[in-house]
C-alpha cells in the first residue's frame, strides 16, 4: 500500500516515501515519517505495517550506531551498511520475517559519484540502483524514472524527477496518499527537503 | 608468599599483580624473535626460526607467519599450539566480518578481537593464558598498512616498528636509533648515542629498506649466531597495482641476497 522511492544523482541520492499510516481500511495517521537516518550520511526509506516499519528501521540504526561507538567512531560504508541490512532480513526470513521493502541511500567520500542507493526487499534479495520504487508506486514511477533518469544528475534535477512521480500518483493512483517527505542525502549529511505534514505532529 | 597466587590466573596477589600473567608475558621473552616494521609502501615482518634438530621433517607451511585474510597476516612468538587457536579464531572473526558487511575487515577490529578472546583466558577460571604474542600486519582503507603488537594480558598497541621475543629490549633499541633514519645521516661523523631524541620527522623506509633494517635487528637479537637464510623468515606486505594486498615470504635466495646486502653495508660502515 505504501510508497518507497529512491533516485540517486551526482553527489547524492533523494529519498521519498508517503506519510500514511494505515491498516485494513482504517487510516490512523498522515504525518508518518518512514525514511530513517541510519547514520551522518545514510538513511533509509521502509515500507510494510507500521509495527514492522518501526521495529526493524529502530533494529538497523541502533545496530549501526553501536558499530560506531564500537569502533571508535568509525562509521560503516554505504554498501556495508546495505549488505548488513540484507544479512539481517535474510536472516529473519527463516524465522519470523519483517514484512518490510527498503530503499537504503548514503553518501561516501569514497565513492565514485558520492551516492549510492540499494534497494532491498523482505526475502533478503538486494541490488545497487540508480533509482528505485517500492510498492504500487513501482508501477507509475519506475517508467517515469526510466525514461527521466539520466548521469550527471544534480541534486535539484533529481528532487523535480522526484516530484514528478509524487503529482503522477496523486493523479493516477487510486489510493489517497496526500502527503510525502523527501530526504536528501549528500556530502553534508541527511536532511529533510520537504514534508507534507510535520512527523513531529505525533 | 607468591606461591598462594601463581595456581590460580584470576586471582590478584596482595601486591596487587596477576602472577599467571606476568609468566605467560616473561615466557615470550625467550621464544623465537619477530621484528615488524612499518614501511611507507608496506609492512615487513622478520622471524627467527627456531631449529630443533636437523631430524625433523620440515614444515611445508611457515610456522611463524600465518596469513588471516587477504589483508592481514600475523607473527607468531611463543606456543605455537596456543598460536593456532587464536590464529583460528582471528580467520573466523575476519571471515564472518566479510560475510556480514560483504567488506574487509578493519585491521584494529580484528586485532581487537584476537586480544578480547585472548583477555577472557586471564579472568575466567580454570584457564590459563595463551603464551602467544603476536605482531599483526594489515592494510585498511580508511588507515592504511598498519602493525600491531599483542601479549598475553590481551593488551594491544599500534607500532612503526617493534620486536617480540628473545632479546625484545636490544632489538627495540637498535630500531629506535635506525628507523626513519636516513642513511646519510648514518654514516655522518656524528656520534650516535642511545638516547639521542628522534628527530620529530620520521621518515618512514621503503619495503627493501624495511627489510634490511629487520635483519639487522636479527643479527643483534640472534647475539652470537649469524642469521643465515635457514635461521629467518622474512615476510613483507605490499600493494600491487591494482590496489590487491599481496602477501610474500621471501624465498631462501631472496633471504639470501637482502643478508648479503645488510653484509656489505656493514663491512662499508666498518671502513669509515
Amino acid at each position: 500500500m505504501d510508497t518507497v522511492f529512491g533516485i540517486s544523482y551526482d553527489g547524492g541520492v533523494v529519498l521519498a516515501t508517503d506519510q500514511v499510516n494505515a491498516r485494513s481500511i482504517l487510516m490512523y495517521q498522515q504525518n508518518l515519517d518512514k525514511i530513517a537516518e541510519l547514520s551522518s550520511h545514510s538513511a533509509m526509506g521502509v515500507s510494510g505495517p507500521n509495527c514492522d516499519l518501526v521495529n526493524f528501521s529502530e533494529y538497523i540504526s541502533k545496530n549501526l550506531k553501536l558499530y560506531e561507538l564500537s569502533n571508535d567512531g568509525a562509521k560503516l560504508s554505504t554498501h556495508a551498511q546495505a549488505n548488513f541490512c540484507r544479512g539481517e532480513l535474510a536472516k529473519a526470513l527463516r524465522k519470523g520475517p519483517f514484512q518490510v521493502n527498503v530503499i537504503l541511500g548514503g553518501y561516501d567520500e569514497k565513492a565514485p559519484t558520492g551516492g549510492s542507493l540499494y534497494v532491498m526487499d523482505y526475502l533478503g534479495s538486494c541490488t545497487k540502483a540508480k533509482f528505485g520504487a517500492q510498492g504500487y508506486a513501482s508501477n507509475f514511477c519506475l517508467s517515469i524514472m526510466d525514461r527521466d533518469w539520466g548521469e550527471g544528475m544534480d541534486e535539484d534535477m533529481a528532487v523535480k524527477l522526484v516530484e514528478k512521480c509524487i503529482r503522477e500518483l496523486e493523479m493516477r493512483f487510486l489510493i489517497n496518499q496526500k502527503n510525502f517527505i523527501i530526504k536528501v542525502i549528500d556530502k553534508e549529511g541527511v536532511r529533510t527537503l520537504k514534508y507534507g505534514a510535520d512527523p513531529a505532529d505525533n | 608468599m607468591a606461591r598462594r597466587y601463581d595456581s590460580s590466573t584470576t586471582t590478584f596477589s596482595p601486591e596487587g599483580r596477576l602472577h599467571q600473567v606476568e609468566y605467560a608475558i616473561e615466557a615470550i621473552n625467550n621464544a623465537g624473535t619477530s621484528v615488524g616494521i612499518l614501511a611507507k609502501n608496506g609492512v615487513v615482518m622478520a622471524s627467527e626460526k627456531k631449529i630443533t634438530s636437523g631430524l625433523l621433517a620440515q614444515a611445508r607451511t611457515s610456522e611463524k607467519t600465518y596469513k588471516l585474510c587477504a589483508h592481514a597476516a600475523c607473527s607468531v612468538a611463543g606456543l605455537t599450539a596456543d598460536a593456532n587457536i587464536l590464529i583460528d579464531q582471528a580467520r573466523l572473526r575476519a571471515a564472518r566480518y566479510a560475510y556480514q558487511y560483504q567488506e574487509p575487515i578493519p585491521i584494529e577490529n580484528l586485532v581487537e578481537h584476537v586480544c578480547n578472546y585472548k583477555q577472557a583466558y586471564t579472568q575466567y577460571g580454570g584457564l590459563r593464558p595463551f603464551g602467544v604474542a603476536f605482531l599483526f600486519a594489515g592494510y585498511d582503507e580508511a588507515h592504511g598498512f598498519q602493525l600491531y603488537q599483542s601479549d598475553p594480558s590481551g593488551n594491544y598497541s599500534g607500532w612503526k616498528a617493534t620486536v617480540i621475543g628473545a632479546n625484545n629490549q636490544a632489538g627495540k633499541s637498535l630500531l629506535k636509533t635506525e628507523y626513519g633514519v636516513s642513511k646519510k645521516d648514518g654514516d655522518g661523523d656524528e656520534m650516535k648515542t642511545d638516547d639521542a631524541p628522534l628527530s620529530d620527522v620520521i621518515e618512514m623506509p621503503d619495503v627493501a629498506e624495511a627489510c634490511r633494517l629487520a635483519v639487522k635487528v636479527l643479527n643483534k637479537t640472534m647475539d652470537g649466531a649469524v642469521a643465515s637464510a635457514e635461521k629467518l623468515e622474512l615476510f613483507t606486505m605490499s600493494l600491487d597495482e591494482a590496489g590487491n594486498c599481496v602477501h610474500k615470504i621471501l624465498t631462501e635466495a631472496e633471504a639470501k641476497a637482502v643478508i648479503a646486502e645488510v653484509d656489505a653495508e656493514a663491512a662499508s660502515a666498518g671502513d669509515t
